[in-house]
């Protein structure tokens, strides 16, 4: 359960002209909901995401998720939120390099301090729920292909078992072909697993993968609306 | 994030680039290597000096004629010109010092000496029966001195082995045959045993007459160039050396011990003077090879640095997966100071081999010793943690959404 109420954001680092991103924003997401926050660049999605994702905190207004105020916290606290209840998905992946994708996928789970034998297991889990079978675990990162790698991360976002997915253009870096592919798999998440996805896209086409699309311009929502014209995704 | 992760976590990442890794041990191995290796030089210089110190004789008291200029520094002496120190002064120390073990006069002069179609020129110490006790020598063939034959003022004569090579050819038995020392012919009774090249002049090459034969025959007169007074034991050195200047000074009757005319020297303080110069020697060499190693700890700073710069991105995902600042920056220290550890431990190990390849090949007995390594080792660890620690606070004051975004 995610609530934004009457956020901003104001950036004045660096200049002397404050700039206003977020000029108040509010909505509720409930669980197994999956969103797309669509908007053109500067539009202040990524300002939002970032808010959402606790790596930054709002100027002003409240962002509750699961019940707990986050708007205020330290940086250290944002770090537990981030371990325990939000699950990452960027456009340029960030897997690390020259490392098997298994481990790439319990690395959440080093910082979550989670026991050994248990984190294998883990993801294992995950891999196999974003659609990559055994025959991938052992490859390192650099040796699989785009829609393989986005795949992966999707699992890593998975494997904490986290409140809210968070997807960063998703697709951005992939070809329309295995951009599917991956919009698939979330679709497949949020309808199997019941999992809560919101996804940033700056695209019509991805955004209507999603249930709902909130529509951000110039910081503000323009709207907030079940997506008309459902696509199912078709690789 | 626990122990063995991060265990896990630097070894990925110091494998993960093992050329870069390999070179920036490598000023690690050399600054400690270095430091062992030049550490261990001094200490084997300062042992082969005190040794060859130790090797004229135990808690030894040396009277010399000559003055004393400055109280406890032996600054100028005229060693053997000034001819204040008899003979008979070396009995009634003999006789009146409570804290000395034996006494033991000498008269050293350089002569020519010749044998059958070969001649030298050495030393000749005009010496009594305790010389060899006091003065650590001890025989090879046949007998020392005897008192009978320094009474009876006989013309026999003692050879070191250098001077035995040199007149009779090496290793021969030259018991029974003669010598002559400035034309005066002697019978030769003994060689001593080869007591190995020291810094204070060759022991080995001698010829040891006694004291009255050289007085009558080679010196004339009846002064000594040195008394050696041996000490009871070595905590009894001081007091010994003010009972001998005291009982000298009543001798000579001269009231003003500033104006003695003899000097004596203690060998606690030749002792303790080389080793504070090798001390220092040795500080002068290790402070050289220190600065290889803080050299190689800016490399190692350099590489964290670069390592930082190149794993942005990846510090920026393991923020928004959960890792705190914490984390971040025990990971980077980590690495850095696993990298010096292992640079210290090799560095250590190649140090060790040098020392023994030195020793082995005779230029010099290095000796490791435990304290130097222990310090080694600490000293790489603490350059790790310091030159780790200003690139693993970068990283762990990135700002996950811009470390994220950096090209």
């Amino acid at each position: 359960m995610i609530e934004i109420k009457d956020v901003t954001k104001t950036y004045s680092e660096g200049t002397d002209v404050a700039f206003q991103a977020l000029k108040g924003v509010s909505f509720s997401i409930e669980d197994g909901e999956f969103v797309a926050i669509m908007g053109p660049s500067g539009s202040g999605k990524s300002t939002l995401m970032h808010i959402l994702g606790a790596l930054d905190t709002p100027t002003s207004g409240a962002y509750r998720l699961d019940g707990k105020d986050v708007s205020t916290l330290s940086d250290d606290e944002l770090a537990d939120i981030r371990k325990g209840k939000i699950g990452f998905v960027f456009q340029s992946f960030n897997l690390l390099p020259r490392t098997t994708v298994l481990r790439n996928v319990m690395l959440p789970l080093v910082y979550a301090e989670e026991e050994e034998g248990a984190r294998e297991a883990r993801a294992k889990k995950a891999l196999l729920s974003s659609g990559l079978n055994e025959s991938h675990f052992s490859h390192r990162s650099n040796e699989l292909s785009g829609g393989q790698i986005q795949r992966v991360a999707i699992a890593r976002a998975l494997v904490n078992d986290p409140t809210l997915i968070l997807a960063d253009e998703p697709t951005g870096n992939l070809d329309s072909r295995t951009g599917e592919i991956v919009l698939g798999t979330f679709q497949k998440l949020n309808e199997e697993e019941g999992r809560t996805i919101v996804l940033i896209t700056h695209e019509h086409d991805v955004a209507e993968h999603a249930k709902r699309i909130i529509f951000i311009k110039d910081g503000k929502i323009e709207s907030d609306s079940r997506s008309h014209t459902r696509r199912k995704a078709n690789p | 994030m626990r122990a063995i992760d991060l265990f896990e976590e630097t070894h990925a990442a110091l494998s993960a680039n093992k050329v870069r890794t390999g070179l920036t041990m490598l000023g690690i191995v050399i600054g400690i290597a270095s430091v062992i290796a030049m550490t261990a030089i001094g200490a084997g210089a300062q042992n082969a000096i005190e040794s060859s110190i130790q090797s004229i004789g135990s808690n030894l008291v040396i009277v010399m004629p000559g003055s004393q200029r400055t109280q406890g520094y032996q600054v100028s002496f005229s060693r053997g010109s000034s001819q204040t120190l008899t003979r008979a002064d070396a009995e009634a120390l003999a006789s009146e010092l409570t804290l000395a073990k034996a006494v033991a006069p000498d008269l050293t002069g350089r002569y020519q000496v010749t044998a059958k179609g070969t001649n030298t020129n050495t030393s000749v110490v005009g010496a009594t029966s305790v010389y060899p006790s006091v003065r650590n020598v001890s025989m090879d063939i046949g007998d020392f001195i005897s008192d009978a034959q320094d009474a009876s003022i006989a013309k026999v004569a003692v050879l070191g082995p250098t001077t035995r090579d040199d007149l009779f050819g090496e290793g021969a038995d030259p018991t029974g045959q003669i010598i002559r020392i400035r034309g005066i012919q002697f019978t030769v009774i003994g060689v001593t045993k080869a007591k190995g090249g020291s810094g204070f002049g060759s022991q080995d090459d001698t010829i040891y007459v006694p004291l009255s034969s050289a007085s009558r025959y080679l010196a004339g007169g009846n002064h000594v160039s040195t008394i050696s007074v041996q000490a009871i034991d070595a905590r009894s050195m001081t007091d010994l050396q003010t009972e001998v200047t005291d009982d000298l000074l009543a001798r000579h009757k001269i009231s003003d011990p500033t104006l003695a005319d003899f000097s004596v020297l203690n060998q606690a303080d030749i002792v303790a003077t080389a080793s504070s110069v090798t001390g220092t020697f040795t500080m002068l060499l290790a402070a050289v090879a220190g600065i290889s190693l803080v050299v190689g700890g800016i490399g190692i700073m350099n590489m964290m640095l670069t390592t930082v710069t190149e794993r942005t991105r990846e510090i920026g995902l393991r923020k928004a997966i959960g890792a705190k600042k914490r984390d971040i920056n025990l990971q980077f220290l980590a690495e850095a100071v696993v990298l010096t550890f292992l640079g210290g431990a090799i560095g250590v190990g190649l140090g060790w081999a040098i020392s023994f390849a030195l020793t082995w090949f005779g230029v010099l007995s290095a000796s490791v010793s435990l304290s130097s390594v222990l310090l080694a080792f600490g000293v790489s660890t603490a350059i790790g943690i310091a030159f780790g620690y200003y690139p693993a606070r970068r990283a762990a004051d990135l700002n996950p959404i811009q470390a994220l975004r950096y090209e």
